[in-house]
């Protein structure tokens, strides 16, 4: 049985739980809490804290797991454990929280140092009335034309497969130019 | 309790501010990246600082800050050596070559500056002798901490956003490919030009910090405003070897790992 690996990462309460329960065919093994800090709980009532882990079933050789990283800031040591040999990784945002794009930015880079591989932007939420629109959150996240910023709605099955294969997509551009 | 760390864990400004709180008095040690500083503080006032190594003499201070000519400098190096920094003072205000203002300021300037410069390590074993006072041959000052730990929460804020902006600095940088960036119509300062020099996709931010002798926050300072100018990009260093354990696909041969995606691929549109 051969295995391949993506992380799932960005800033708290982005949706990436939720991203990687809407693809898994296993209920997402997530170690979530109960949140302690008054500030935080207001945004949502609970939270992972040391990764999620979903998976899909290729064929009877071949299974894919997702990762999803913590989104405190406090559990970013699990974070290079996490990347270690991934094809890729997507960097979820929530659209309508606009104070955590800077954050986003930097775990953006901090994975990128870690490994060579491709990754895509995922902006979430965009089911929501207050979500930015993709091309200002371009502005603000500050990526390049050439990163893959997609409009992403995680509790829906298609939206998420959609980001999946856009990075796939990116995966297999990279492998023809010979980059890897 | 022992007053003794790493500025990793307690900031140069969080250690100011105790010693103002408790009005203490000692002198802190602290080994900064390549130097040690000594930082002296009567009743929570900051009175004297020095950096091993460096010359803090009067003389040496009072000309650094253009209060002596010289002329007087040379006299006073050649002939006046043994004396110490309260008799040289005293020399000089009788002689009226300078004001008391002069030497007090001038003093105050030396240690603001050598204060300013330890804000900027983020890293190095502090530890803070109670009974140690300076050596008594100095004049000392009384500097009001307050304004110096705002200076430091304001430059702390910074080192924060700064490592945010560029977390790692294993990364390598590389001109931005975008028309219109021209380095000809740009006006850098020698710092940045020194930066500029060493931009390689081979050399990562780390090596142009060590061989422009740059700290971690003097580097980060520089390549963000490149950043934002739009002149730079940060890269993966070339040349990199992907270790074994960071093996993304179980196989090594191309075209089995092309199959593989594409598996992959087929897979999740069926979903
Ligand atoms: N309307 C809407 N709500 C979403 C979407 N994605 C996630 N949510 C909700 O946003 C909240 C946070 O989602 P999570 O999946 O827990 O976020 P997370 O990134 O795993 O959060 P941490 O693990 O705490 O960092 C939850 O209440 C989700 O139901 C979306 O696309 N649209
Ligand atoms: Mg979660």
């Amino acid at each position: 049985m051969q295995t391949v690996k993506m992380v799932v990462t960005g800033p708290f309460s982005a949706g990436k739980t939720e991203f990687i329960q809407s693809v898994s065919e296993i209920d997402v093994v997530s170690t979530e809490r109960k949140i302690s800090s008054s500030g935080e709980r207001t945004v949502k009532e609970s939270t992972t804290v040391a990764m999620d882990f979903g998976r899909i079933t290729v064929d009877d050789d071949l299974v894919l797991y997702l990762f999803g990283t913590p989104g405190q800031k406090r559990f970013d040591f699990m974070w290079e454990i996490l990347s270690e040999g991934m094809l890729g990784f997507i960097v979820m945002v929530d659209s309508t929280r606009p104070e955590t794009y800077r954050e986003a930015r930097s775990i953006l880079e901090t994975f990128r140092a870690y490994a060579p591989t491709p990754y895509v932007v995922a902006a979430n939420k965009q089911d929501k009335e207050d979500a930015w629109e993709i091309e200002d959150m371009r502005h603000a996240l500050r990526l390049d034309p050439k990163v893959k910023l997609l409009p992403c709605i995680a509790t829906d099955r298609d939206s998420v497969k959609k980001v999946l294969l856009e990075l796939l997509y990116s995966i297999l551009t990279e492998m023809e130019n010979g980059k890897r | 309790m022992a007053l003794r760390g790493n500025l990793r864990d307690i900031t140069f400004t969080q250690i100011l501010n105790l010693i103002n709180l408790a009005k203490k008095t000692g002198t802190l040690v602290v080994e900064g990246p390549g130097e040690t500083a000594q930082v002296s503080f009567r009743e929570g006032k900051l009175a004297y600082a020095q950096v091993e190594k460096e010359e803090s003499r009067l003389a040496v201070i009072l000309n650094k800050n253009k209060k002596l000519s010289a002329n007087q400098y040379r006299a006073i190096v050649q002939h006046g050596s043994n004396i110490s920094d309260k008799e040289l003072g005293l020399m000089l205000i009788n002689a009226g070559y300078i004001s008391k203002d002069d030497i007090l300021l001038s003093l105050q300037q030396h240690c603001m500056d050598i204060a300013h410069r330890m804000f900027t390590w983020v890293e190095g074993f502090f530890r803070f002798e109670n009974d140690m006072l300076p050596p008594d041959n100095r004049i000392n000052v009384r500097l009001d901490l307050e304004n110096l730990i705002i200076e430091g929460s304001r430059q702390l804020r910074e080192w924060e956003h700064l490592q945010d902006e560029i977390p790692s600095l294993d990364m390598s940088l590389k001109f931005a490919d975008r028309p219109g960036a021209n380095l000809k119509n740009i006006n850098l300062s020698v710092e940045e030009w020194r930066v500029v020099s060493y931009i390689n996709i081979k050399n990562t931010m780390h090596q142009i910090a060590h061989t422009t002798k740059m700290n971690d926050l003097e580097i980060r300072r520089i390549i963000f405003g490149l950043l934002q100018a739009g002149l730079v990009e940060i890269v993966r260093p070339a040349g990199q070897p992907v270790t074994g354990s960071m093996r993304s696909f179980p196989t090594e041969n191309k075209e089995e790992q092309k199959s593989l995606v594409n598996r992959l691929i087929d897979r999740i549109r069926s979903l």
